[in-house]
C-alpha cells in the first residue's frame, strides 16, 4: 500500500485491507528511512501506534465516522503538541515539550488522526528555504541540492515525499504556499481568522495562520473542516461558520471569474513559471471561467510593509524567549540581565537576530511613525486593492513562487534576495485573505511549478472548488525522485 | 536614513541581545540594506489612510471576544514549572539583578 489519500485510506481501513495500525507503521516506517535524505523530521511519535490502536478498536465498533480516522498526519514543529518536542527549529527551546495541545492539534485527534511526528522548519517559522533550522536545512524530494522552500519545509517534503497524505504548517508570509508550490503539493492559508493560533508559538500575530499541506484538495479541504472555527482561546478568531467544504468541491465552475494581473508577470519572474501559470489560466478558460484583466498596484510594495509589520511583531513575540521558563539558560550569567543577553545570544541563530533587530529599530522612540505606522498605512491601501479586485472577480491568479527551487546555500548570504521569493505571497497575509497554491506544472528540470489562488475573506470554498477543478482538467501525477516506499 | 554602527548596537541592547563584534560587521550591513530598502514606501502618499490594526476582516473585528471575569481553570503550578531551567519552592528562580 502507498500512501494514498484520505477517502482512499479510510476506505481500505473499512474494508480491512488495511489498518490505522498500518498506515501509522508505514508512515513512521518511511519517515525514518528518508529521514537522512530529507532531514525532514525533528522527530517521530511511536505512540501514535497506540493512538491507532483505539481508533482501529473504535472503527470496529462503529463504521468510523471520525473524518480522519486512522489517517497519519505531520506538523510542524512550531505547533504545539502535548508531550512532543516543540522547537520552532531553534535551540533556544531546549528540549520543550508543551504541557498542552494546540487547539488545531486537539481539533485533529478528536477527528480521528494520528500525529507521526514533528516537521523541520526555519527557525521561528523565519525563512522561506527551511535553511535557517538549527537542526540542518530540509532537502526537496524532487532534488535533494535544493531547497524545500520554507518555512514549513518539513512539512511539504513530508507530503510531496509521500510519508504522510497531509501535514499542519504555518503561513506568515507565505510559509505554507511557497514550500507548497516548491514541492509539487497543495498548500492553503486560509482566512486571517479562521483557525486558531491557540499553541501556534507566534511569529507576527497580525498575519500568522496555520495552513494545510496534502497531495489532493479534497484531503486540504477535508482537514480545514476539522480544524477550523472560533475558538475562544483565540480572540482573533472570527465568528464566522465553519461550511462542508467537501461537498461543494465538484460543483460547476462556469461563469466564475477569474482576476489575472499582468503587472504581476513581468520583471523577476521565472520564464517557465510565466509560461505554466498562463496555461493554467487557460485551462479556466476551457472549463468555462471568465478571465479578466485586474491590477493590484500597491503589490510592489508589499515586502517592504511586509519586513517592517512582521519584524516588528516578531520582535515583541520573541521576547519571552529569555531562559526564564522554559527551554534553554545561558551559563555562566550571574546576573539577570546579562542572562537573557546570553541565553539570547546564543540560542538564536542570525536570521532571528536579524529580524529581532530589525522590528525593535522599526519601532523605537523617533521611528515607529516613520516605519511601522506608515507600513500599516499602506497595509491599508493593499486591502483596499484586493476589495476593489474582488468587486471585479471572484478569485485572482498568480504564480505562488517566482522561480522553482533554488539550489541551498544560493541566497543564504543575500537576506534581501531570500525575502523577494514571498513576492506574491506576502499580500495575502498582509490583506488576511485565503490563499491557495496547487501544483501547474514541472520546469524543464523536473522541479515543481505552483500557481496561486487568492479570493476574498471566507472564500475557501470557492478556491477549494477551483483548485478541485483545475486539478481534475489538469491532473499533477508527479512523484519526486525521493518518494516512500510502497510497502 | 543610513544606519550607524551605534543605532545597531543600541537596538542590540533594546532587545536583549548580545551580540559579537564579528557578528556585528556582518548585521551592521544587512540591516542597512534592508531598512534602505523599506524606505520606498516614504515615496506613497498615506495621507488620512488609518491603519490596519485589528482584525483584519470586518466579521473578526465584530467577533465578541470577551468572556466573562470568571476564575477557570488553567495549568497549574506543577504544570507551568515543568520545562523551568531552573524551578525552586515553586518560583521560577532566576539570577539575582544588580
Amino acid at each position: 500500500m502507498h500512501m494514498g489519500n484520505i477517502d482512499e485510506l479510510k476506505s481500505r481501513i473499512q474494508s480491512g485491507e488495511t489498518s490505522a495500525r498500518a498506515l501509522v507503521q508505514a508512515a513512521l516506517n518511511a519517515a525514518e528511512e528518508l529521514n537522512e535524505r530529507l532531514n525532514a523530521f525533528l522527530a517521530l511519535n511511536p505512540k501514535a501506534l497506540e493512538g491507532a490502536g483505539t481508533v482501529d478498536k473504535g472503527l470496529k465498533a462503529n463504521s468510523g465516522s471520525a473524518v480522519l480516522a486512522g489517517i497519519p498526519v505531520a506538523i510542524k514543529d512550531n505547533i504545539c503538541v502535548r508531550g512532543l518536542q516543540t522547537s520552532c527549529g531553534s535551540r533556544i527551546l531546549g528540549d520543550y515539550h508543551p504541557p498542552y495541545n494546540a487547539t488545531v492539534i486537539e481539533r485533529l485527534l478528536n477527528a480521528g488522526a494520528l500525529i507521526v511526528g514533528k516537521t523541520n522548519c526555519d527557525e521561528f517559522a523565519m525563512g522561506s528555504s527551511n535553511e535557517n533550522s538549527a537542526f540542518g536545512p530540509v532537502r526537496n524530494p524532487w532534488d535533494p541540492t535544493r531547497v524545500p522552500g520554507g518555512s514549513s519545509g518539513g512539512s511539504a517534503a513530508a507530503v510531496a515525499a509521500g510519508i504522510v497524505p497531509v501535514a499542519l504548517g504555518s503561513d506568515t508570509g507565505g510559509s505554507v504556499r511557497q514550500p507548497a508550490s516548491l514541492c509539487g503539493v497543495v498548500g492553503l492559508k486560509p482566512t486571517y481568522g479562521r483557525n486558531s493560533r491557540y499553541g501556534l508559538v507566534a511569529f507576527a500575530s497580525s498575519l500568522d495562520q496555520v495552513g494545510i499541506f496534502g497531495r489532493k484538495v479534497a484531503d486540504v479541504a477535508a482537514v480545514l473542516g476539522v480544524i477550523a472555527g472560533r475558538d475562544p482561546h483565540d480572540a482573533t478568531t472570527a465568528d464566522v461558520p465553519v461550511p462542508d467544504y467537501k461537498s461543494a468541491l465538484a460543483e460547476d465552475i462556469r461563469g466564475l471569474k477569474i482576476g489575472f494581473p499582468p503587472a504581476l508577470f513581468g520583471k523577476g519572474l521565472d520564464a517557465e513559471v510565466a509560461v505554466a501559470v498562463k496555461e493554467a489560466v487557460d485551462v479556466y478558460r476551457k472549463l468555462g471561467a471568465e478571465v479578466v484583466e485586474i491590477d493590484l498596484p500597491h503589490a510592489q510594495y508589499a515586502i517592504a510593509v511586509y519586513y517592517i509589520i512582521a519584524t516588528a511583531e516578531a520582535s515583541s513575540n520573541l521576547a519571552r524567549f529569555d531562559g526564564v521558563r522554559y527551554g534553554f539558560r545561558a551559563e555562566d550569567a550571574p546576573e539577570l540581565r546579562q542572562m537573557y543577553r546570553k541565553t539570547r545570544e546564543e540560542g538564536f541563530g542570525p536570521e532571528v537576530k536579524r529580524r529581532i533587530m530589525l522590528g525593535t529599530y522599526v519601532l523605537s522612540a523617533g521611528y515607529y511613525d516613520a516605519y511601522y505606522r506608515k507600513a500599516q498605512q499602506v497595509r491599508t491601501l493593499i486591502k483596499e486593492d484586493f476589495r476593489k479586485a474582488f468587486e471585479r472577480c471572484d478569485a485572482i491568479i498568480t504564480p505562488t513562487a517566482p522561480t522553482p527551487a533554488f539550489s541551498l546555500g544560493e541566497k543564504v548570504d543575500d537576506p534581501l534576495a531570500m525575502y523577494l521569493n514571498d513576492i506574491y505571497t506576502v499580500t495575502a497575509n498582509l490583506a488576511g485573505v485565503p490563499g491557495l497554491s496547487v501544483p501547474c506544472g514541472l520546469s524543464s528540470n523536473r522541479l515543481p511549478i505552483g500557481m496561486q489562488l487568492l479570493g476574498p475573506y471566507w472564500s475557501e470554498p470557492n478556491l477549494l472548488k477551483l483548485a478541485h477543478a483545475y486539478e481534475q482538467a489538469s491532473p499533477f501525477n508527479e512523484r519526486p525522485q525521493i518518494y516512500a516506499r510502497d510497502v | 536614513m543610513p544606519i550607524t554602527k551605534s543605532d545597531i548596537e543600541k537596538v542590540a541592547q533594546l532587545a536583549h541581545l548580545e551580540i559579537a563584534p564579528e557578528e556585528l560587521e556582518i548585521f551592521g550591513p544587512q540591516i542597512a540594506d534592508i531598512v534602505s530598502y523599506v524606505e520606498q514606501l516614504n515615496a506613497i502618499d498615506t495621507t488620512n489612510i488609518e491603519p490596519a490594526l485589528g482584525g483584519l476582516t470586518p466579521e473578526g473585528a465584530r467577533t465578541d471576544s470577551a468572556r466573562d471575569d470568571r476564575v477557570e481553570p488553567s495549568l497549574g503550578q506543577e504544570l507551568a514549572l515543568a520545562e523551568a531551567p531552573d524551578a525552586a519552592a515553586g518560583y521560577f528562580r532566576v539570577p539575582k539583578v544588580l
